[in-house]
C-alpha cells in the first residue's frame, strides 16, 4: 500500500512469474497460492505451479476516475480474466484496441510497471494483459 | 428462548456535516435512542460501536470506548466492529448475540463514519481498504470498477441494461424526497442517470452512493423485559451473517452474491417466512447493480430478472416489494459504519407507522440487508413489532 520495499519484494514470484499452486486432491488452481485448499482443506495437497500466461476475458470495465497512483493512466481497463487452468485474476488490460477488449477475449500476460505512489519509494512492476488474435 | 428487540433508535441526518466531528455524531444519535427507548444510561450493560475506517477518515481508533466515554457510559465493555461497509449490521448482530447469549439484558448499538474530513482521494483509499489489496487495489481497480465488473457479468448474462440500472437510483432519489433525513433531496430521471459520465463502465456518476457524514444507534433488549418497558418493541426475528471471499476474481459467481443468498436462505428458515412474507426491505445499494444483485439474493424476483423487476416499478413505494424506501444508500447517503444500523432504524420507523410520507402500508415484517465490500461480508435481518406495554 504505502509501497514499502519488502511488500513489493515478497510479492515477485507472484506478480512478476503467476507463482500459484495446485491441489493433488480436487485438482483446481490457485491463484494467488493458498495455504489451504479450501474445498479439500486438511485432505488437500497443495503444490506450486506456475499459471498459464493465456486466457479469457469474464468481465472488465474502463476505469474513467482511477484511484489515487492510476490518474496519469485514466482511462484504462481492468478485467477479471480466466487463466486456461480455469483460476482466475483482476488485471489491467493494455496495449489493445479498445473494440477488442470484450468479454470472451483471448489474453496474454505482459510484464509491466504497476505503481510508484511515492516518488522516491521502489516501482512496483507486475503482470498485466493484453488481447492476442 | 430468549429473544431481542429494539426498544429505542436515534439516526443523525445523513449528508455533509462541516460543524460536526465523528464524536458528535454519535453522540446525537445515540442520546436520541437512549431517550427514545425512556430508559436511562445506568440500564446499558455493554456496547458494540460499527465504524469502517476511523482510522484512515480520522485518524482515531480504539473508538467503542471513545462512544462509551461520549455517551457517559463508562465503564461499560465497549467495543468497535468492523467488517467493511457491513461494520453496522455487523455490530447490530453483536448486541443480538450479547442478548441472545444471556449475558445481558440491555445493549446499546451504534454505527458512525465521518468521511468529509479528509479528501475525496483520501476517502477513495479508506474505501479500498474493503476490497483486497494485494489482488484488487495494487492492479488500480477501485470499488466502482469493482461493482463494473459484476455489472457488466450481468448484463452479459442476463441482458441487463444500463436503464435498468438507472431505475434503481431514480426510485431511491424519489424516495429521498419523502425522507427529511436523506442527503440527496431531489428527483432525478433515467436521462439524468445516462448523462451522469461514466466512472467505471457501465456504471455512471449517479449509480454511486455519496460520500456521507452521519450516524445511527439503537437499544436492544431482551423480548420480555421490553414487552414491560416499550409500547411497541421491533424483535429482531432473524439475524444472519456471512462471509466470501474478499477477492471477486476467486468468487464462484460474479452475477449473483453468494453471501447474501445463504444468509437470507438462513433467515428464511429461522424465521418461518418466505420472501412474498416481507413488506418492505433496506438493502445494500451501495452502486445501483448492488441493489439488482441483492433483491435476486433476497428472492424477490428470479435469478437474473432484477433489472426488469425494478424497471416494471415493483420495487417502488407502491410496489409489490418496496424496496429502499428511505432513498437507500444512494440517495438517503452512505456513511459506511452507520448505514447498517441505519436501515433498523428505517424498519422501527415503517413498523410503527411512523414513516410519514414514505410510509409503506400495513407494514408487518421488515428485512435489512448489509453488505461488506464487494460481497465479502453480508448481514442480514428480519424485524417484526410486538405489542408491548400499553
Amino acid at each position: 500500500m504505502d509501497g514499502a520495499l519488502p511488500l513489493i519484494w515478497r510479492k515477485f514470484g507472484e506478480r512478476y512469474d503467476l507463482d500459484g499452486n495446485k491441489c493433488g486432491t480436487c485438482g483446481t488452481a490457485y491463484f494467488p497460492a493458498r495455504a489451504v485448499c479450501p474445498k479439500c482443506r486438511r485432505k488437500g495437497t497443495l503444490v506450486a505451479q506456475k499459471m498459464p500466461k493465456k486466457g479469457k476475458i469474464v468481465t472488465f470495465t474502463e476505469l474513467f476516475a482511477g484511484p489515487a497512483g492510476f490518474e496519469h493512466e485514466t482511462p484504462y481497463f481492468i478485467a477479471i480474466i480466466e487463466l486456461d487452468n480455469k483460476a482466475r485474476l483482476l488485471s489491467q488490460v493494455v496495449d489493445s484496441e479498445k473494440e477488442k477488449v470484450k468479454v470472451g477475449a483471448r489474453v496474454e500476460k505482459v510484464f509491466r510497471k504497476i505503481s510508484d505512489i511515492d516518488p522516491e519509494g521502489p516501482i512496483a512492476y507486475g503482470y498485466k494483459f493484453k488481447v492476442v488474435g | 428462548m430468549r429473544n431481542v428487540s429494539i426498544i429505542g433508535y436515534g439516526c443523525t441526518k445523513f449528508g455533509e456535516h462541516w460543524n460536526k466531528s465523528f464524536r458528535q455524531l454519535i453522540a446525537e444519535a445515540g442520546i436520541e435512542a437512549i431517550l427514545s427507548a425512556g430508559i436511562e444510561g445506568k440500564d446499558i450493560e455493554a456496547l458494540y460501536g460499527g465504524s469502517m475506517a476511523s482510522g484512515r477518515f480520522i485518524g482515531q481508533e480504539h473508538i467503542g470506548a471513545l462512544i462509551a466515554d461520549q455517551l457517559g457510559l463508562n465503564p461499560i465493555p465497549a467495543t468497535r466492529v468492523e467488517n467493511a461497509c457491513a461494520s453496522g449490521g455487523t455490530a447490530l448482530r453483536s448486541g443480538y448475540m450479547a442478548i441472545k447469549s444471556g449475558e445481558y439484558d440491555m445493549v446499546a448499538v451504534g454505527g458512525v463514519e465521518k468521511m468529509t474530513d479528509v479528501g475525496v482521494e483520501q476517502a477513495a483509499i479508506a474505501l479500498g481498504g474493503a476490497g483486497d489489496q494485494e489482488t484488487e487495489l495494487f492492479h488500480g481497480a477501485s470499488f466502482p470498477a469493482l461493482y463494473a465488473l459484476m455489472a457488466r457479468a450481468h448484463m452479459d448474462k442476463y441482458g441487463t441494461t444500463e436503464e435498468q440500472l438507472a431505475a434503481v437510483s431514480v426510485k431511491n432519489h424519489h424516495n429521498a424526497t419523502l425522507n427529511p433525513k436523506a442527503q440527496f433531496q431531489r428527483e432525478i430521471t433515467i436521462e439524468t442517470v445516462m448523462n451522469s459520465g461514466y466512472i467505471a463502465t457501465p456504471l455512471k456518476l449517479l449509480d454511486c452512493s455519496p460520500i456521507t457524514d452521519g450516524a445511527a444507534a439503537v437499544i436492544l433488549c431482551e423480548s420480555e423485559k421490553a414487552k414491560k418497558l416499550c409500547e411497541q418493541p421491533i424483535e429482531i426475528i432473524a439475524s444472519e451473517q456471512t462471509s466470501d471471499t474478499l477477492s471477486l476474481a476467486a468468487r464462484e459467481s460474479l452475477t449473483e452474491t453468494k453471501a447474501a443468498k445463504i444468509a437470507a436462505n438462513r433467515a428464511f428458515e429461522r424465521a418461518k417466512l418466505k420472501p412474498k412474507d416481507i413488506d418492505f426491505a433496506e438493502v445494500h445499494d451501495c452502486f445501483s447493480i448492488a441493489e439488482i444483485l441483492a433483491i435476486e439474493a433476497i428472492g424477490f424476483c428470479e435469478q437474473g430478472q432484477g433489472g426488469k423487476f425494478t424497471e416494471q416499478g415493483n420495487t417502488a413505494l407502491d410496489g409489490q416489494i418496496p424496496v429502499n424506501v428511505s432513498g437507500g444508500l444512494k440517495a438517503k447517503g452512505h456513511p459506511v459504519g452507520a448505514t447498517g444500523i441505519a436501515q433498523a432504524v428505517e424498519a422501527c420507523l415503517q413498523l410503527q407507522g411512523k414513516a410519514e410520507k414514505r410510509q409503506v402500508k400495513d407494514a408487518k415484517i421488515g428485512l435489512a440487508h448489509n453488505v461488506g465490500g464487494s460481497g465479502a461480508t453480508c448481514t442480514l435481518h428480519m424485524f417484526k413489532a410486538l405489542e408491548g406495554k400499553n
